[in-house]
C-alpha cells in the first residue's frame, strides 16, 4: 500500500471503530486512536492518554496495586511482600508475571514463590485491620526474618481507614533491623497500573535507595531501571554488560536484591529500559544525586549494538568503547546467520502490537530486523510523553486522577550529590546528539499513516483485526485466545508465552525464531476441513 | 529449592496467609456467569479485579474470557459507584450486546455498599436496559467465603431473576453441576441424554470456554444455559445440585421460591458417587439406566480390581475445593488408597466433618488453612501422591511427589477443558492419570533387578 492509501485505510477504521458508540464513548476515544504523522522536529500529533477508562469498556487495564506489587516491586526476591486486604489480589499476584530470579547460593533468601496476605475478613472490614496486619508481620518474622517488608493496600484499606505507613512505621520499631515500608496502591488509585508504578517509585525512592554507601567494584558501574526480567531478559542483558566489563549496581527489578537497591545512588548511570515505570525513579536520582539518564532499549538486536554504543559515548572511555565494538562484532554475526534465514519468510508481513507502557515501542526495532511493518500500536496505562515525547510533558494537564498521586519534591542531597558530568562534557554529549534526562517517544518512530491507539479495547481489536488481518498480533494474555480464534497468531508480550529472553543478542535470535514459528506454521492452513473446501458430494452411500 | 524457606514445624498462624488455598469470590461469579448463553459478566469495583479475574480464568481455560468492569476511580469509591454501573450498562447493551449482563461486586464496591439492584432498577427506569434484555447481580464480597462462595452466589442469582413459580409443571429436571469444569457439565448433560431425561443444566460453560478452532471469533460461543432454558427451571419436576457448596444455595431457593424439590448430592466423581447420581436420576424420574452406562461402570470397575494393587494403602495428601475434596476423598477411600492430609483454603468447620465421615478419625483435615500449612503436612508426614492445582508443584518438586492435577486452577497443562472428572469414563481417566503417576514414578526409582517389564 502506498503511504496514501494506508493513511485513507486508517481513517476508514478510525471511523468504523467509532460508529459502534454511543456519543459520548465516540468523542473520548476519538481523541485516543490518531492517524500518526511525524513532522520535522519530530512533532507528532497530541494523543488523549492516561485518561480513566470508560465504565462499561472491555479494557487491557489492570489496577494500581498490580503497577506497584505486581510490577516494581514484585521482582525482588529478597523484600517480603504482604498485601493487605481479602485475598484474591495477593492470590492473582502469585509468581503469574514470571520475573526470573536466580538466587547465588542455595541458602539465599527467596520470597518469589510466596504469596503473602492478611487475607481480611468482614470483622476487619468492619472494625478496621490493622490489628490483624501487625499480628501477620509478626509472623512474616517469626516465618522469615527479612530484610525488608513491604506491605501492599488493595481496595478496601484506604476506604475503612486502614494506615499501612502508620503500622510500617510502629513494627519498624519493632524490629529495627527489619525496613518495613507501605504502599497506598489501593486498585482504586489512578487510572491504570501507572499510578502504581508512580507509588513504588517514591516509597522506594524515599525509604530505600541511599541506605548505604557501597559501590560495587568496577570502573563503569551502572544500574538498569525498568528491566523485570521477564523470561530471563535481565540474564542476558547482564551477560553482555559483563563481556563489556560493565557493572551492574542495581536493577530494577528484574533479579533484584535488596541490598543493590539501598545502594543504588553509588552509581554513575542510570539506564532506563521501560520508560513508564520507572522514569519517576530515574528523574529523582538525577536531582538527588546527580546521577543521569538516557533512554536504552535491549529489544533488537540492533538496538542492543545502539544502547551499548550509547553506554560508550557516555563515558567516552576508549577502552570500553573498544571492547564494546569486539563485543558488538563478536555477537552479530550469530544473530545475523538467524535473521537472514528468516527475514525472507517474515518480509513484508504485518504486525501490531498493544501493551504496557514501553513494549509496544521497544518490539517494533525487532519485527523491523526481520522486515515486519508495525501498522498500529498502542500503549495500555502509558502517558503523553511515551507517545510524543518528553518535550510535551510542560503542556500534559494534570486532571484529577493523577493529582491524587504524590508527587514527591527532591532537593540535592547535601552529602551525597554528585554531579556525574560536567558542563563541557554535556556539551559534547549533547553535540553528539546524545538526548540526556530524555525520551522521544514512540510516534516519532512510527511510519505515517499508523493507526497509534491508547487504551486500545475489545471492540477495537476486533475492528484491527477484521479490517488489517495482520500476520501477527502482539498483547496480553486476555487478549491471547480471542486473537487466535480468529486464525492469527497472537504473542504476548507480557509473558513472552512463556519464552524468551527475548533481550540482548541472543534474545533477538529467540525472537525471530519464535516469530517464524508462529507465522509460518502450517496450522493455519489447516483451519478448514477438506468438506468445507468442497462442500459438494457425488457420491450417495459412503460404499458406493 | 523453590520453597526453601517453609520450616517443618508448625507454629499455627492466625493473621498471615502464606500461598492462599482459595481466592476470592468475584472470580467464582464471573465463571459461572459465562455458563448462561449470550451473558457478558461484568465486575462492579475497580478494573484490576476484573482484569485479574479474566486472565486468571484465560489461562486456566486457554480461552477468551470476556467481562466489563466498572472501571472505578478514586472518586466513585467516595461518591459511590452507581453513576459508573449505569454508564457501564448502557455502554455494554449498546458495544456488546449480550442478552444478559451479570454483575457481581467487589470488595470495593461492598465496602462501599452499593446497592446494585437499587442501580439496576434505576437503570430499567431510564431505559436502559432494553426489551428482552436483563441484567442479574450477585453480591461477591471477597472477605466473605471465597471464590466458591461466589460461584454459589451467582448461580443463586440466576434463580432470582429468571427461575418463575408455576403449578404447572414441565417432565424436565434441573441439574445444577456445581464450580465444576465445562467437560463435566458436558459429561452431566451426556449422563441425562444417555437415560433419556430431559434436564437443564445450568450454569453450563461447556462449548463456551472450550470453543473450537474455526478461524472466527465469537464474542458468544454457541454453548451456555440459554433464557428460556433458565426460565423453564422453575417449572422442573425437581434439581439435583451436585455439590452442597457451589450448588447448594440455589437449588434451595429454587425449592423456596418455585416449589421445586431439591435432592443435594456429592459431585458425581469416582464409582460411588457417580453410581448415586445416576440412582437418584433413574428414582426421580423413573428412567432407567442404559447399556452404555452399564458398560461404562463396568469398565471403571475392572480397572479397579485390576489395577488395585498400585492403590492399595498409597499416602494421598489433597488440596483444593471442599465440593471436589469431598467426592475425590470418597473415590480415593474406595480404592484403598491412605488419604493422609485434606486441606481447604474455603472457610466452612462442616467440611472437617465430612472428610471424617469418610476417612474416619485418623486424617488430617482442615478449613480455612493455606499451601504452606499444606506442605508443613506432607513435609511431617510425607505422602505418595499429591492432588491439587498448579501451585502444588512447587511442593511437589521439592518433595520430590508425584502430582496430579486437581481443581483450580491449572494453568500449566491442558486437558481439564476436554475431559470430565465427572460420571464412570471421568473416573477411568482419573485412574489413568493417578496410575501413570504412580507407575512412572515406580518405574523411575526401582533397582535394576525389581524393574518390571509387565505391570
Ligand atoms: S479487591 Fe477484592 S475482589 Fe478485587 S481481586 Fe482483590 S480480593 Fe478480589
Ligand atoms: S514493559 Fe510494559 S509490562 Fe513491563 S513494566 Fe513496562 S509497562 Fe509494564
Amino acid at each position: 500500500m502506498s503511504p496514501y492509501d494506508e493513511k485513507i485505510k486508517a481513517e476508514e477504521v478510525k471511523a468504523e471503530m467509532l460508529k459502534a458508540y454511543p456519543t459520548k464513548v465516540a468523542r473520548k476515544r476519538a481523541r485516543q486512536i490518531i492517524l500518526n504523522e511525524v513532522q520535522a522536529g519530530d512533532v507528532v500529533p497530541e494523543i488523549k492518554a492516561n485518561t480513566r477508562t470508560i465504565p462499561g469498556i472491555i479494557t487491557m487495564r489492570g489496577c494500581s496495586y498490580a503497577g506497584c506489587k505486581g510490577v516494581v516491586l514484585g521482582p525482588t526476591r529478597d523484600i517480603v511482600h504482604i498485601t493487605h486486604g481479602p485475598i484474591g489480589c495477593s492470590f492473582y499476584s502469585w509468581l503469574t508475571r514470571r520475573n526470573q530470579t536466580r538466587p547465588e547460593k542455595a541458602t539465599d533468601a527467596n520470597y518469589m514463590p510466596y504469596a503473602l496476605s492478611t487475607d481480611m475478613q468482614e470483622e476487619q472490614i468492619i472494625f478496621g485491620g490493622e490489628k490483624k496486619l501487625k499480628q501477620a508481620i509478626d509472623e512474616a518474622v517469626a516465618l522469615f526474618n527479612p530484610k525488608a517488608i513491604g506491605i501492599y493496600a488493595t481496595c478496601p484499606v484506604g476506604l475503612i481507614g486502614d494506615d499501612v505507613h502508620a503500622v510500617a512505621r510502629e513494627m519498624e520499631e519493632k524490629y529495627p533491623h527489619i525496613n518495613i515500608f507501605g504502599f497506598s496502591c489501593e486498585g482504586y488509585k489512578g487510572v491504570s497500573q501507572s499510578a502504581g508504578h508512580h507509588i513504588a517509585n517514591n516509597k522506594v525512592f524515599t525509604d530505600v535507595v541511599g541506605l548505604t554507601h557501597n559501590r560495587k567494584p568496577g570502573k563503569f558501574v551502572v544500574n538498569l531501571l525498568g528491566e523485570y526480567n521477564i523470561g530471563g531478559d535481565a540474564f542476558e542483558i547482564d551477560r553482555i554488560f559483563e563481556k563489556c566489563g560493565i557493572t551492574v549496581q542495581a536493577t530494577f527489578s528484574g533479579n533484584s536484591v535488596y541490598e543493590e537497591f539501598i545502594s543504588a545512588h553509588m552509581a554513575d548511570l542510570n539506564m532506563v529500559m521501560c520508560h513508564r515505570s520507572i522514569n519517576y525513579m530515574a528523574d529523582m536520582m538525577e536531582k538527588k544525586y546527580g546521577i543521569p539518564w538516557f533512554k536504552v532499549n535491549f529489544i533488537g538486536a540492533e538496538s542492543t549494538a545502539k544502547s551499548l554504543r550509547k553506554l560508550a559515548d557516555y563515558y567516552g572511555d576508549k577502552e570500553l568503547t573498544a571492547r564494546i565494538e569486539t563485543v558488538i562484532a563478536e555477537e552479530m554475526p550469530a544473530v545475523k546467520i538467524v535473521q537472514d534465514e528468516i527475514k525472507p519468510r517474515c518480509e513484508g508481513k504485518i504486525a501490531m502490537m498493544f501493551v504496557g507502557g514501553s513494549r509496544a515501542h521497544h518490539y517494533q526495532d525487532l519485527f523491523n530486523e526481520i522486515g515486519m511493518k508495525t501498522v498500529s500500536a498502542g500503549y495500555e496505562f502509558a502517558h503523553r510523553d511515551d507517545y510524543e515525547g518528553r518535550k510535551v510533558l510542560p503542556s500534559i494537564e494534570v486532571d484529577a486522577d493523577t493529582r491524587n498521586i504524590e508527587e514527591l519534591t527532591v532537593q540535592p542531597d547535601p552529602q551525597s550529590y554528585k554531579a556525574r558530568l560536567d558542563e563541557t562534557r554535556k556539551t559534547t554529549l549533547a553535540a553528539k546528539g546524545m538526548a540526556l534526562n530524555d525520551y522521544e517517544g514512540m510516534m516519532a518512530q512510527m511510519d505515517n499513516g499508523s493507526l497509534v491507539i491508547d487504551d486500545l479495547n475489545h471492540h477495537e481489536a476486533e475492528v484491527l483485526i477484521e479490517k488489517y488481518h495482520p500476520d501477527i498480533f502482539c498483547a496480553g494474555v486476555k487478549e491471547k485466545y480471542v486473537v487466535q480464534k480468529y486464525g492469527i497468531p497472537m504473542k504476548q508480550l507480557h509473558s513472552y508465552d512463556y519464552g524468551g529472553p527475548y533481550a540482548g543478542f541472543k534474545g533477538a535470535v529467540n525472537f525471530y525464531k519464535e516469530i517464524d514459528r508462529m507465522i509460518n506454521t502450517k496450522i493455519w492452513g489447516m483451519i478448514k476441513a477438506p468438506w468445507d473446501i468442497h462442500p459438494q458430494v457425488v457420491a450417495k452411500y459412503g460404499w458406493e | 529449592m523453590l520453597l526453601r524457606h517453609t520450616p517443618k514445624e508448625i507454629v499455627e498462624r492466625s493473621a498471615l496467609t502464606v500461598n492462599p488455598a482459595k481466592t476470592c469470590q468475584p472470580i467464582g461469579a464471573m465463571y459461572a456467569a459465562l455458563g448462561i448463553h449470550k451473558c457478558l459478566p461484568h465486575s462492579h469495583g475497580s478494573q484490576g479485579c476484573c482484569a485479574y479475574h479474566r486472565s486468571a480464568l484465560t489461562r486456566h481455560y486457554k480461552e477468551p474470557v470476556m467481562a466489563g468492569t466498572s472501571s472505578f476511580t478514586e472518586g466513585a469509591s467516595v461518591f459511590g459507584g452507581q453513576a459508573n454501573l449505569l454508564e457501564a450498562i448502557q455502554n455494554i447493551f449498546t458495544i456488546y450486546q449480550p442478552d444478559v449482563i451479570a454483575v457481581h461486586t467487589t470488595c470495593l464496591s461492598e465496602t462501599i455498599g452499593d446497592d446494585i439492584s437499587q442501580i439496576t432498577g434505576k437503570a430499567q427506569e431510564e431505559g436502559k436496559i432494553p426489551a428482552g434484555k436483563y441484567v442479574i447481580r450477585a453480591s461477591t464480597p471477597s472477605y466473605v467465603g471465597s471464590h466458591v462462595t461466589g460461584f454459589a452466589n451467582m448461580v443463586k442469582g440466576m434463580v432470582e431473576v429468571f427461575s418463575g413459580a408455576s403449578d404447572e409443571k414441565e417432565d424436565q429436571i434441573n441439574v445444577i453441576p456445581g464450580f465444576v469444569e465445562p467437560s463435566d457439565m458436558a459429561e452431566v448433560k451426556r449422563i441425562t441424554r444417555e437415560m433419556g431425561i430431559q434436564a437443564v443444566a445450568f450454569p453450563d460453560t461447556s462449548e463456551v470456554l472450550n470453543t473450537p478452532q474455526t478461524g472466527r471469533y465469537e464474542m458468544y460461543p454457541k454453548g451456555g444455559t440459554t433464557i428460556p432454558e433458565l426460565k423453564s427451571t422453575g417449572r422442573s419436576r425437581h434439581t439435583l445440585a451436585l455439590g452442597q457448596l457451589a450448588s447448594g444455595p440455589a437449588a434451595k431457593l429454587l425449592d423456596a421460591k418455585c416449589k421445586v424439590p431439591c435432592t443435594l448430592l456429592n459431585l458425581p466423581i469416582g464409582l460411588r458417587n457417580t453410581d448415586i447420581f445416576i440412582e437418584t436420576l433413574r428414582q426421580v424420574t423413573g428412567a432407567s439406566v442404559p447399556e452404555a452406562l452399564r458398560l461404562e461402570r463396568g469398565q471403571l470397575l475392572d480397572v479397579i480390581t485390576d489395577m488395585h494393587q498400585y492403590f492399595y494403602g498409597k499416602k494421598v495428601a489433597l488440596a483444593g475445593d471442599p465440593d471436589h475434596l469431598v467426592a475425590l476423598t470418597q473415590f480415593l477411600k474406595d480404592l484403598d488408597m491412605d488419604v493422609r492430609h485434606v486441606l481447604t483454603g474455603t472457610p466452612g468447620k462442616k467440611f472437617v466433618n465430612r472428610i471424617a465421615e469418610i476417612t474416619g478419625p485418623n486424617v488430617n483435615a482442615y478449613e480455612a488453612k493455606d499451601m504452606l500449612y499444606f506442605h508443613q503436612l506432607i513435609k511431617n508426614e510425607p505422602v505418595d501422591l499429591i492432588l491439587g492445582n498448579t501451585y502444588a508443584k512447587y511442593i511437589a518438586r521439592d518433595e520430590d511427589i508425584p502430582l496430579v492435577r486437581t481443581g483450580f486452577p491449572i494453568y500449566d497443562r491442558i486437558g481439564h477443558q476436554y475431559f470430565p472428572l465427572f460420571g464412570y469414563q471421568g473416573g477411568l481417566r482419573f485412574l489413568e492419570r493417578i496410575l501413570n503417576a504412580l507407575m512412572d514414578r515406580q518405574d523411575r526409582d526401582a533397582p535394576e533387578e525389581t524393574f518390571e517389564l509387565v505391570m
